[in-house]
């Protein structure tokens, strides 16, 4: 297909906060920008919804001036690969096609880390992000007694907006010991912000049942949850429920990037003081790297967006607000990282990879994911590893795989280059 | 290993594993050397195809011998080997193709190898993804198909399992082979053994310089699971044509179902391309032409895309024997496009010859001294 831009200052993938950030200010300043999202929705996962109902005003602030700046917006678009330098393929649900833009900012947010526990595979247990995205689009939670388990502050949100949504939070339980919330809430000071939002999420937890250093062993029941056994190392506890609401936090979604020859920093993609990563022309904003939330996502997001335009001047005030938001995810990190005690969870006979129902006990004694790969079909199945790859990082320390295009399954059309059609 | 391994295998791909078996089997003890896991080389990247070829007498001697070795494995087979008989459609796009079907057919019957012409309608209805219009085919009903990887570690459990003396090192890169029977590995440890196996696929000639051996590079695509969306191995019969093209970059369509349900597309190949990128506008030749006989596989979700390199000989048979004038060295290697196929013969063929026992087919054509003479014509242009 005839690509509907195929050229423009900056193309922009992924519309969460960093995306829009980064899109808008370089619209702002009259440069033909392209905003590209998976999703038929602006938002990315935390202002998922806010177009058709708003509740938020900082998302309506820059939803508004992303409406107002002049940026091309294309939803349900993604990247799949590249088909030369510079040169990247675009995927829609009935076409492809290719752009060549002057610079990228890629802001392709993160996912949910699962790590396996006996039972996690029962219907009624999901991501604690991908529960509460399903309540954002209309999923009946009411009056269903739900727990929500795992790590991060994400966790409060989601319980939060399950409560809201009329569900029953039956409780919430944070692995992260005392201690480590404690030295956390030390360097919160720096950030007011987020200690509002944590207090304002506390205040509309009133009545959950809220524990830290607690954590999920096993969850049972016949065609379905129906409770969920969690354990502080010296009690345990069974909770009857409908629902789980679990996930261990959060990992950046490092395909595209690593696909595109960016350089890793740990599990995040490595950039520079004007969010530009390895590759010249290529900038990277958002939980990509580093899971540090919204605020440091549209902080980023303007960087790597000013830098890529040559608007250095512009970049220099925001220099000191990233870079505090940087520390507060790195700080992030250190607190709610998974204690020794998940990754033993795990039975022989536990799935670790859903597509491909590969067992705990299939994948001991490999001492590489390549290996376990190859012989056991681990991460083979249709979301190629991007769920169980992070999970078995943790759990048998291997390293991260070389990526192989597509970034994300396409259509085999996609695959073919416009120049071989004709 | 506690005293001087019988042989070191150096390579733990299909040939490499075949190899050790047969070894192990006829009593020798055997250290595997490789400096990645089981089958993590070219046979990753394989498809898996168990195929009776007719290039050359030598060529179907080889590839029957090992379809039937394979036959005779099959009972005891793993699951995850996917040993799959879903036989091999050779479709015929024209008039053309189709005279090569008729002459295909009676070179197979001739040989014992049963086959099937179909007609225009008979390919219409055996595979309803094809484009109408098609010539006709012939089905090998024998071919097969199986998981390259799992092939190969269940060769070296197998030696195992029945008391054969087989160790492995996975973490033992190989630097140079120093001597009669002895290697060097790259961290400076020295290693003697009675003979050298050399199944180091394309990579070979950095062992064994001189081996003329090149490097030839093929793309696949994995796509998610469509049940039945084919039903044999697909192969277009141009595919001798451009596979014939010994130095253009060329592309076939060739399809193979997976038990799991998914298809794998090939193929291509090219030379002088040593990197292991995927290669945009070649793969999308390569899936252009395959969308030119299956209309609608555009519209499948493709999971994955890699690339491999063959070991091409000049004239496309492998290399199985002693090196010329040194005797414990021994090369099983230039398996080109058909190793999965014939590793079972090649280890046969290695054994007998190093055992001093006659081959169960003649060893000659393959014999590494071939090359020793001036630069032959290949057999097929
Ligand atoms: C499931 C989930 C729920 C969350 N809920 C909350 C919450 O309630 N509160 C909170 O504070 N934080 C939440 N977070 C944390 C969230 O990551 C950050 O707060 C913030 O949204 C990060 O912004 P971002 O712009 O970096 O990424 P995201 O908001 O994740 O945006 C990335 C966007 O990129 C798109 N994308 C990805 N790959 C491609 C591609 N190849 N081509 C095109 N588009 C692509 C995605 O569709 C997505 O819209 C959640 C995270 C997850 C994973
Ligand atoms: C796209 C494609 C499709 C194919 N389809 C088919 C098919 O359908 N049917 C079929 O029969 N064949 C097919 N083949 C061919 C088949 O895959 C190969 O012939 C076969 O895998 C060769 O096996 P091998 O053991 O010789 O080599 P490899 O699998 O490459 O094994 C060699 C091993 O040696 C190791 N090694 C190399 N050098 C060193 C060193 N210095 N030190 C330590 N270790 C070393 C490597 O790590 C590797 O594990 C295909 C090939 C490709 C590329």
């Amino acid at each position: 297909m005839i690509s509907p831009m195929p050229e423009c200052d900056l193309l922009v993938v992924g519309a969460g906060p960093a995306g829009v950030a980064a899109a808008t200010v370089a619209a702002e300043r009259g440069r033909a920008v392209l905003l590209l999202d998976d999703t038929p929705w602006l938002g990315g996962q935390i202002w998922r919804g806010e177009q058709q109902k708003p509740t938020n005003a900082q998302a309506q602030t820059w939803l508004n001036r992303l409406a107002r700046s002049g940026v091309r917006i294309i939803g349900e678009a993604r990247m799949v690969g590249l088909e030369g330098p510079g040169r990247y393929v675009i995927e829609t649900p009935d076409h492809h096609w290719t752009i060549q833009p002057k610079a990228l900012v890629l802001a392709t947010g993160a996912r949910e880390l699962f790590l396996p526990f006996p039972g996690w595979t029962l219907p009624g247990i999901l991501g604690a992000g991908g529960l509460q995205t399903l309540v954002k689009t209309g999923w009946p939670i009411e009056g269903q007694r739900v727990v929500v388990a795992g790590s991060g502050p994400l966790l409060l949100a989601v319980a939060a907006g399950l409560k809201k949504a009329g569900a029953n939070v039956v409780g919430l339980f944070e692995q992260a010991s005392p201690a480590s919330l404690a030295r956390f809430g030390t360097q919160l000071i720096a950030h007011p912000d987020k200690i509002g939002q944590a207090f304002g999420l506390r205040r509309q937890l009133a009545g959950v049942p809220y524990k830290l250093g607690w954590w999920p062993v096993r969850a049972e029941g016949v065609n379905q949850v129906e409770r969920l056994v969690l354990t502080s190392g010296r009690q345990t506890l069974t909770v009857d429920c409908d629902a789980v609401a679990c996930g261990f936090g959060l990992v950046p979604s490092l395909e595209l990037p690593t696909l595109l020859g960016c350089l890793l920093d740990g599990e995040a993609v490595a950039v520079d003081a004007g969010q530009q990563t390895s590759v010249q022309g290529i900038f990277a904003a958002g939980e990509l790297t580093g899971i540090g939330g919204n605020d440091k996502a549209l902080v980023e997001g303007q960087v790597a967006s000013l830098t890529a335009i040559g608007e250095h001047a512009a970049v220099f005030p925001l220099h000191r607000s990233r870079n505090g938001w940087r520390n507060f995810a790195r700080a992030l990190g250190k607190t709610f990282k998974p204690r020794p005690e998940l990754l033993k969870l795990a039975e022989p006979q536990t799935i670790v990879c859903r597509c491909e129902d590969v067992t705990y006990s299939q994948l001991s004694g490999y001492t590489s994911w390549r290996d376990a790969k190859l012989q056991t079909r681990c991460g083979m199945g249709p979301c190629q590893g991007r769920i169980c790859g992070a999970a078995t990082r943790q759990l048998f320390g291997w390293g991260m795989e070389s990526v192989r295009p597509p970034v994300l399954a396409a259509r085999v059309a996609s695959l073919i280059p416009s120049d071989e059609r004709i | 290993m506690s005293q001087t391994p019988d042989v070191i295998v150096l390579g733990a791909g299909i040939v490499g594993a075949a190899c050790a078996r047969s070894c192990a089997q006829a009593g020798l003890s055997v250290l595997v050397l490789d400096r990645g896991p089981i089958g993590g080389g070219t046979t990753a990247a394989g498809m898996g195809h168990l195929v009776v070829m007719d290039d050359s007498e030598a060529q179907f001697a080889l590839t029957s011998r090992s379809c039937q070795l394979w036959q005779e494995l099959r009972a005891e087979l793993p699951e995850d080997v996917e040993y799959d008989n879903c036989g091999t459609l050779w479709v015929a796009a024209d008039d053309e193709e189709m005279a090569e079907v008729d002459r295909k057919a009676r070179f197979y019957q001739e040989r014992g190898v049963a086959v099937e012409i179909l007609d225009a309608a008979g390919v219409a209805s055996s595979e309803p993804e094809l484009r109408p219009g098609l010539a006709g085919g012939l089905r090998v009903p024998a071919d097969a198909v199986i998981y390259p990887p799992c092939a190969a570690a269940y060769l070296l459990a197998d030696a195992r399992r029945k008391g054969g003396r087989v160790e492995m090192d996975c973490n033992a890169g190989v630097a140079a082979i120093e001597g009669p029977g002895s290697v060097r590995l790259t961290s400076g440890r020295q290693i003697q053994g009675g003979i050298v196996v050399v199944a180091a696929g394309a990579l070979t000639p950095l062992l064994v310089p001189g081996l003329p051996i090149k490097k030839r590079k093929g793309h696949l695509v994995i796509t998610d699971r469509y049940p039945g969306f084919a039903h044999h191995q697909i192969v277009e019969l141009g595919y001798l044509k451009s596979a014939h093209a010994t130095q253009a970059d060329s592309v076939a369509f060739n399809i193979q179902p997976r038990k799991t349900g998914q298809m794998l597309i090939g193929s291509s190949r090219q030379y002088n391309a040593e990197g292991t990128e995927v290669e945009p506008h070649l793969l999308g030749r390569m899936l252009k032409r395959a969308e030119s006989y299956m209309p609608r596989i555009g519209q499948l979700s493709a999971l994955r895309v890699w690339t491999g390199h063959r070991a091409a000989t000049p004239d496309k048979l492998p290399i199985i024997g002693p090196v010329p004038g040194n005797d414990r060295t021994w090369i099983a290697s230039g398996h080109e496009g058909l190793g999965i196929t014939t590793s079972l013969a090649t280890a046969e063929i290695l054994v007998d010859r190093l055992m001093g026992r006659n081959p169960a087919i003649p060893a000659a054509p393959y014999d590494p001294a071939r090359f020793e003479h001036a630069a032959k014509e290949p057999t097929h242009a």
